[in-house]
């Protein structure tokens, strides 16, 4: 295949004279893993809704070349999606995993090995019915249904919203794994994402106003030397920069570490927490070759 | 019909059956039904005797006239939450999210929603059937069978005007609302006495006919009564209306057909009203 996945042209929609997406541009290869990133209001689960056939609106969806209807089953056989909020569906998780793999082609076997990689216990909570689940274990089942179906494009609305730490961090190492296919996760949480995305689209008012691949210029295995200064010396941001292996000069007020590449915007992300703190920052790429000598 | 679209129809289907019989609301439903045939039957009143009606033949004639008083509101209120409380609930986001054909999880819901609506009450004619055998009656086939087709008819009906209602509502307030006040005005015009008022202020008998006939309650009221009363001496002038203008055979027809084909095009319009809007 040579187009894109996805294109998406002059998108638009209006609820009630007030519009919400304001003819949207975008392509998605198969290839993209990309971070919707925006605040509330900012138009990113109404994309989504577009995607899935779920809105009507004006301007044209193509899957692979070939425009799709509201509701396509062409196109939702090549999505999988997770939705920000498990649904209080009261059926059994049984019929639940019976539905997805009847419907949505899930694997079952892939279910289970999944759920297990994010220590849930399928077979303990087979006849309990999905809205008695505590919403960890929900998110959990909806992201092993998701990642079980042979789908082209996984579609993640907040997905890491409910999940312990443990949890979460299994969730990330599974979508590392699935990077052979194209992804959207919205989310708030840049940072913890970063590292799994090559592209990141940022919305606001319902328009794009931000969209950028990472790997236009940032190679996973690329270095940088980052220094970087503070007005007055603060144990929080002390400690965040230990846990980034940054070493503290004697002042206690400049920080010296190296960030790779693919870490970049969650470093910076993590780092916008202190903003108010920061006097001065500069990178210093050194390349893969240097960085070894520099650990040296 | 395709393997695959059969499949799509019978997984919604089996979703909405397995739903509902899960649900508080059946239970109570099956529990009134057969509670009631059981009431009926103890009551000794198959060993009644009206207008020579005896044994089960007589508990129909009873058993129907209730029916007709508990299922229409039964499916209204059961129904009419169904697809807009899963669109508040974000269930349909979800499910919808799956590559079902909306046809089929619109139909298949509506199948398996007919499924549990006339499951009890055939259990209960069962459970009548059964003791009429017990005690010797001879078991009146044609009569279940009319009888079991009229339920199926209103069930339809009132399934269809819920789907309708529950695809047009923003919220499930305005959807329980809204089915409340039709079926409110469905037994305004039930009242053979407003239909008397009508006649007696002139107005035109074909249009008071017109209403008695559009209306399926008193369909289903009038088929129900045909049986054991063929010359609707009951109904008093009205009757010669009917009689004149459909014959009994007609009107038996009539209220097997009307109140189905009404519901599918209320249910119909509904799949229409998703189909062409916003499905979440």
């Amino acid at each position: 295949m040579t187009g894109p996945l996805i294109q998406i042209s002059a998108l638009e929609k209006t609820f009630v004279r007030r519009s919400v997406l304001h003819s949207l541009d975008v392509e998605i290869a198969d290839s993209d893993r990309i971070a919707l990133i925006g605040s509330n209001g900012a138009g990113k689960t109404t994309l989504i809704r577009c995607l899935l056939g779920h809105y009507r609106h004006k301007g044209d969806i193509l899957l692979d070349g070939e425009k799709v209807s509201t509701h396509n089953r062409g196109m939702l056989e090549s999505i999988a999606f997770v939705p920000q909020l498990p649904p209080p569906l009261k059926m059994p998780v049984t019929d639940l995993i019976h539905f997805s793999c009847q419907s949505g082609k899930a694997e079952k076997e892939k279910i289970w090995d999944i759920a297990d990689q994010l220590g849930l216990e399928l077979d303990l909570l087979l006849a309990i019915p999905f809205n008695r689940l505590s919403g960890g274990q929900k998110q959990k089942l909806l992201i092993a249904i998701a990642l079980a179906r042979p789908a082209k494009l996984f579609i993640f609305d907040e997905p890491s919203a409910n999940l312990d730490p443990a949890a979460r961090a299994a969730f990330l190492d599974l979508l590392a794994q699935h990077k052979d296919r194209a992804m959207v996760i919205a989310s708030h949480r840049l940072e913890e994402i970063a590292s799994l995305v090559n592209r990141v689209i940022e919305m606001d008012q319902g328009k794009i106003v931000l969209d950028d691949r990472i790997s236009d210029r940032l190679k996973e295995g690329d270095r940088r030397l980052c220094t970087l200064r503070v007005a007055e010396s603060s144990a929080a941001l002390t400690k965040t920069l230990s846990d980034w292996t940054f070493s503290q000069d004697e002042t206690g007020t400049a920080f010296h570490g190296h960030v790779a590449g693919g870490d970049m915007i969650r470093f910076l992300s993590t780092l916008s927490r202190y903003g108010g703190l920061l006097s001065d920052i500069r990178f210093e790429n050194l390349g893969e070759d240097e960085i070894s000598s520099h650990t040296d | 019909m395709s393997g695959k679209a059969r499949s799509g129809l019978i997984l919604s289907a089996g979703l909405d059956l397995k739903e509902a019989m899960r649900s508080r609301w059946f239970h109570i439903y099956s529990l009134v039904f057969t509670g009631l045939m059981v009431l009926l039957i103890s009551m000794g009143i198959t060993e009644s005797r009206v207008l020579g009606f005896t044994g089960l033949s007589r508990l129909l004639v009873t058993f129907i006239q209730l029916t007709m008083a508990i299922l229409p509101l039964f499916v209204l209120v059961t129904t009419v939450r169904s697809l807009v409380g899963d669109r508040e609930a974000g269930t349909l986001e979800y499910l919808l999210s799956f590559p079902i054909k909306l046809s089929d999880w619109y139909w298949g819901k509506l199948l398996g929603r007919l499924f549990v609506v006339v499951v009890p009450i055939g259990i209960a004619l069962v459970i009548a059937a059964a003791f009429s055998l017990i005690k010797g009656h001879a078991l009146p086939y044609l009569e279940i069978a009319y009888y079991s087709g009229l339920v199926v008819s209103l069930a339809l009906c009132f399934l269809g005007f819920a789907f309708f209602l529950s695809s047009i509502a923003k919220s499930t307030e305005f959807a329980l609302g809204l089915s409340l006040l039709i079926w409110l005005l469905l037994v305004a015009f039930l009242d053979l006495i407003l239909i008397g008022v009508l006649i007696r202020e002139n107005f035109d008998p074909d249009f008071v006919l017109a209403i008695a006939l559009a209306n399926p309650l008193q369909t289903f009221r009038t088929a129900a009564m045909i049986l054991f009363d063929p010359q609707l001496v009951l109904l008093g002038p009205a009757a010669f209306l009917i009689l004149d203008n459909f014959g009994s055979q007609g009107y038996v027809f009539w209220a097997l057909a009307y109140p189905s084909g009404l519901g599918l095009v209320f249910a119909a319009l509904g799949f229409w009203r998703m189909r062409s809007g916003d499905l979440v």
